[in-house]
C-alpha cells in the first residue's frame, strides 16, 4: 500500500515549527520518500503564529499548498481555532494544552494531548519541546522511521550541534511515552 | 494539420528518478538555494544582486558556498537593484554568464537595464521571485508579473526568453537552461518563479559541474564580446544606441526575426492527464503544483480534467492549446493574479471554446479545492 501522509505544524514563532518540519522533511529524504516543506515565510516566523506543510508520499507530491491535513499539530489557541476544521475526517489531531483555553472538539477525529512544554521543563531541557511532539506523533503516525528521524537530525543540525543529538531522541522517546489519546 | 515544434514534455519526478540510477546525491533545499547552487555549478562567472524577500536566499547561499573561492565566480552584493542590472550589462558585453536575482519590486526598477539588454543582443539570467504587488505590496506569492514578464516590461520591441519552473527541480534545472538559451540566441532569459517554489523545500539533484568558459573559448564563441581588440579586426561596440532610425529598423527586424525562430523552436510545455479531459486548467509554475491536486480531486468526483502546463511563457505554447480547444468543452486559467495569462489563452483559442480565469490576489494562494469549485461553478454555467 502507497503511503502519503499530509502534515500541518502550526504554532508559535521561535517554538521550533519550521525546524521540526524540516526534521520530519530530511527523515523523509532518508526514508527515500517524496517531500515537500513549505513555510509560511512572513513576518510570524519572527514571532507571532507560524505554521509549515510537510508532504511525505511514496509517489509524486502535486500541491504544496493544501486545504486538508491528515495530521494537524496544534501548538497554540490561534493554530488551533485555525486548523481544527482543516483535520481530514478520521484524521489525527496533536496538541498540547499548555496556553490551550478551549480544548478541541470535534468528534469525528482522533485527538491526542502531548503535555510538552511541561515536561520538557521538568527535564530542564525547554528547547528539546519541539522533539517531544515529534516523539508523539511517531507513535502515533509512524510515518517515518526513528532511525531515519536520527540520520534527519544529523542532516538538518549544523555540526556544531550534533553533540545534542543523544538529548533529543530521549525527547523523542519521552514523547512516545507521554502522549495519550482523549 | 500543423506539425508541432520541438516540444519538451518532462516531469520533475522522472528526472529525478533518472538521476537516482546515475547514482548522484539527492539533497533537500529550497527553491532560491537551488538557484544558487545551479549557478555555480552551470560555471556562472558572476551574480550581481540586492536583497529583499522572498528569494534573499539566492545572495545568502552564494555567500555562504563563496564561490569565488573555488570556481572564481564573483558574488557582488550592490548598492541597489539598479546597480545590479548594470552591472550584468557589463559582464554580458564581455562574454560572461552573469545573472541577477530579485523579488517584483526590484525586478521592476530593472527593467530598464533589461530592455537595453535586450536592445544590445546580450545574453543573460534573470531570476524574478514574484511577490504580491502593485507598488511594494507583500512578501506573500504572486503571478501578478506576468504581463511584466511576457509583454515587455521594459521599452521598445523586444522579448524575454520566460521560463516558469514548478520544482525545485526545475528551479535548479532552468538556470543551465537559461544560460543556454540566453547564449544560443543572444537574449536576456528570466525565471518567473514565486515565494511557493523559492521557499519551499523539495528534492533535488543539482546540474553536474560545468568549467567555466576561458577567455579563450569566450573569444572562439562570443565574438561580438568586447574583450580586448586583436589587430586585425574592427573594435567591437556593445550598445542599443542607433541614432539612424533606417538602422535602428533594421536592427528590429533582426530582433524580430530572432523571435519568430524562438518561437518556433523553444516552446516547452506539459501535459498532465489532458488525453480524455473534457475540462483544461492552464496554469503555470506553483498554480500549476496546485492544479495537479485539483486534477485529482476532480477525477475522483468524476470530472474529466486535464492540466496544461506552460514551461515557456514567452514563446506561449499557443499552437497546442488551440489544438486542446477542439478536444474539451471549456478551459479554466489559474493564475494568483487578476487574469494576465488568460488574454495569451484566449489568444490561443481564438473563440473556439469558452475561456474563463481563476485567482486570487495580493499574496493569498488558492487551495486546490477553490479550483475545483471553480471549474464546477463553470460546468454548471453551459
Amino acid at each position: 500500500m502507497k503511503m502519503k501522509e499530509e502534515l500541518i505544524i502550526a504554532g508559535f514563532g521561535g517554538q521550533g515549527v519550521l525546524s521540526m518540519g524540516k526534521i520530519l522533511a530530511y527523515s523523509g529524504l532518508m526514508q527515500d520518500k517524496e517531500v515537500t516543506w513549505m513555510p509560511s515565510y512572513g513576518p510570524e516566523q519572527r514571532g507571532g503564529t507560524a505554521n509549515v506543510t510537510v508532504i511525505i508520499s511514496d509517489d509524486r507530491i502535486s500541491s504544496p499548498i493544501l486545504n486538508e491535513f491528515d495530521t494537524a499539530i496544534i501548538l497554540n489557541q490561534q493554530s488551533l481555532d485555525k486548523f481544527e476544521k482543516s483535520v481530514k475526517p478520521g484524521g489525527t489531531l496533536i496538541f498540547d494544552p499548555y496556553g490551550i483555553t478551549k480544548a478541541p472538539t470535534r468528534k469525528d477525529i482522533n485527538i491526542y494531548r502531548v503535555d510538552a512544554m511541561n515536561t520538557s521543563i521538568e527535564m530542564n531541557a525547554p528547547k528539546s519541546f519541539n522533539m517531544i511532539i515529534l516523539g508523539g506523533l511517531l507513535k502515533i503516525r509512524p510515518v517515518v522511521e526513528i532511525e531515519n528521524v536520527l540520520l534527519g537530525l544529523k542532516k538538518s543540525l549544523p555540526e556544531r550541534h550534533h553533540h545534542l543529538i543523544p538529548m533529543n531522541e530521549a525527547a523523542i522517546k519521552k514523547g512516545m511515552e507521554i502522549i495519550e489519546k482523549i | 494539420m500543423f506539425t508541432f515544434p520541438l516540444v519538451y514534455s518532462f516531469t520533475y519526478y522522472s528526472f529525478t528518478k533518472i538521476k537516482k540510477i546515475m547514482n548522484e546525491e539527492i539533497k533537500l533545499m529550497k527553491g532560491n538555494e537551488a538557484i544558487a547552487h545551479a549557478a555555480i555549478r552551470c560555471g556562472c562567472d558572476g551574480y550581481f544582486g540586492y536583497p529583499i524577500t522572498p528569494q534573499s536566499e539566492v545572495l545568502e547561499t552564494l555567500a555562504l558556498e563563496k564561490p569565488w573561492e573555488t570556481t572564481g565566480m564573483v558574488v557582488l552584493q550592490a548598492e541597489s537593484e539598479v546597480a545590479a542590472i548594470n552591472m550584468v550589462y557589463g559582464g554580458a558585453g564581455t562574454g560572461k554568464k552573469v545573472m541577477t536575482s530579485s523579488s517584483s519590486p526590484g525586478i521592476s526598477l530593472k527593467q530598464e537595464g533589461i530592455s537595453y539588454l535586450a536592445g544590445s543582443e546580450l545574453p543573460s539570467l534573470i531570476v524574478n521571485i514574484v511577490r504580491g504587488g502593485p507598488g511594494l505590496g507583500t512578501i506573500q506569492p504572486s503571478q501578478a508579473d506576468y504581463f511584466q514578464t511576457v509583454k515587455g516590461g521594459g521599452h521598445g520591441d523586444y522579448r524575454l526568453i520566460a521560463l516558469a519552473p514548478a520544482s525545485v527541480q526545475e528551479m535548479a534545472d532552468f538556470v543551465g537552461l537559461g544560460f543556454d538559451l540566453a547564449f544560443k540566441y543572444n537574449n536576456p532569459v528570466m525565471i518567473l518563479s514565486d515565494g511557493i517554489i523559492g521557499q519551499m523545500m523539495e528534492k533535488v539533484v543539482l546540474p553536474p559541474f560545468r568549467p567555466r568558459m576561458t577567455e579563450e573559448e569566450i573569444t572562439e564563441k562570443c565574438p561580438w564580446a568586447a574583450v580586448g581588440k586583436p589587430a586585425g579586426r574592427k573594435r567591437n561596440v556593445i550598445t542599443s544606441l542607433e541614432l539612424d532610425a533606417s538602422l535602428m529598423e533594421q536592427n528590429n527586424h533582426r530582433f524580430q526575426k530572432k523571435y519568430r525562430l524562438i518561437e518556433e523552436n523553444e516552446v516547452r510545455y506539459e501535459e498532465i492527464e489532458c488525453e480524455d479531459a473534457e475540462y483544461l486548467l492552464i496554469a503555470f509554475g506553483s498554480s500549476a503544483r496546485i492544479c495537479q491536486k485539483s486534477v485529482e480531486i476532480a477525477r475522483s468526483h468524476g470530472i474529466k480534467l486535464g492540466l496544461l502546463r506552460p514551461i515557456t511563457l514567452w514563446p506561449f505554447p499557443s499552437k497546442i492549446i488551440n489544438r486542446y480547444a477542439d478536444k474539451v468543452k471549456a478551459m479554466l486559467s489559474v493564475e494568483l493574479n487578476a487574469g494576465q495569462m488568460v488574454e495569451d489563452v484566449r489568444l490561443a483559442v481564438n473563440g473556439k471554446v469558452k475561456v474563463e480565469h481563476y485567482g486570487r490576489l495580493g499574496g493569498i494562494v488558492f487551495t486546490p479545492d477553490e479550483i475545483v469549485g471553480a471549474v464546477e461553478k463553470m460546468r454548471n454555467e453551459e
